[in-house]
């Protein structure tokens, strides 16, 4: 089982890094953004893969860290972009 | 190999299926709202197969129910994501896709 846990996070790893290219491309904010969300998902995975693979039980507590602060990481995107549109605009 | 791991590599396999889904998805599909639907809905399902079969191999119900929590704030976490990054596309005027660009209607 070991083997195919580590296949699969190696696999989870291979899309993360496909999903690079939508960051290369774009074209907007939002779209490297929903990238940035498919690492949070993918990642979570990889590390419950890895927690189970090589019986380190505090990697699970890394994967909530994760997916609490992708949470935060858009947050502050979203704040950046509402505030940069706020500025052109007259109030 | 036992049932219950020939259990767990089949949801495995099916988690691998949706994450690959969800990545082709976020590739080839025309505008940010729609790689957003694809993303969303079925890169969580993917996690949740995943962690389902990590719950067939768990030692303890805690270990077990650890798991569940982590997908249960995983899709809290993608929820609230997917929608404040519709949400301020939209805001910033990020045109939806049409199949006719400026068609009738």
């Amino acid at each position: 089982m070991e083997r195919l846990y580590l296949a699969l996070a190696a696999f989870l790893l291979l899309n993360i890094a496909v999903g690079l290219i939508r960051i290369l491309r774009g074209p907007t904010a939002a779209d490297r953004m929903v990238a940035a969300q498919l690492f949070g998902t993918t990642g979570v995975a990889v590390l419950l893969l890895l927690a189970q693979a090589q019986a380190m039980p505090a990697l699970r507590d890394v994967a909530l860290v994760f997916a609490a602060l992708a949470v935060l990481a858009t947050v502050a995107f979203v704040k950046r972009v509402a505030s940069r549109a706020d500025e052109g605009e007259s109030p | 190999m036992n049932v219950r791991d020939l259990l767990s590599v089949m949801l495995l396999s099916a988690g691998a299926f949706f994450f690959l889904a969800g990545t082709v998805g976020l590739l080839r599909f025309p505008d940010v709202y729609t790689r957003q639907h694809a993303l969303t809905k079925v890169d969580n399902l993917g996690l949740g197969f995943v962690v389902l079969a990590l719950v067939l191999q768990a030692n303890s119900a805690a270990e077990a129910l650890k798991l569940a929590l982590i997908w249960g704030l995983a899709l809290a976490a993608s929820a609230t994501i997917s929608y404040l990054i519709a949400h301020s596309a939209f805001e910033n005027d990020v045109p939806p896709w049409q199949r006719t660009p400026r068609g009738p209607q």
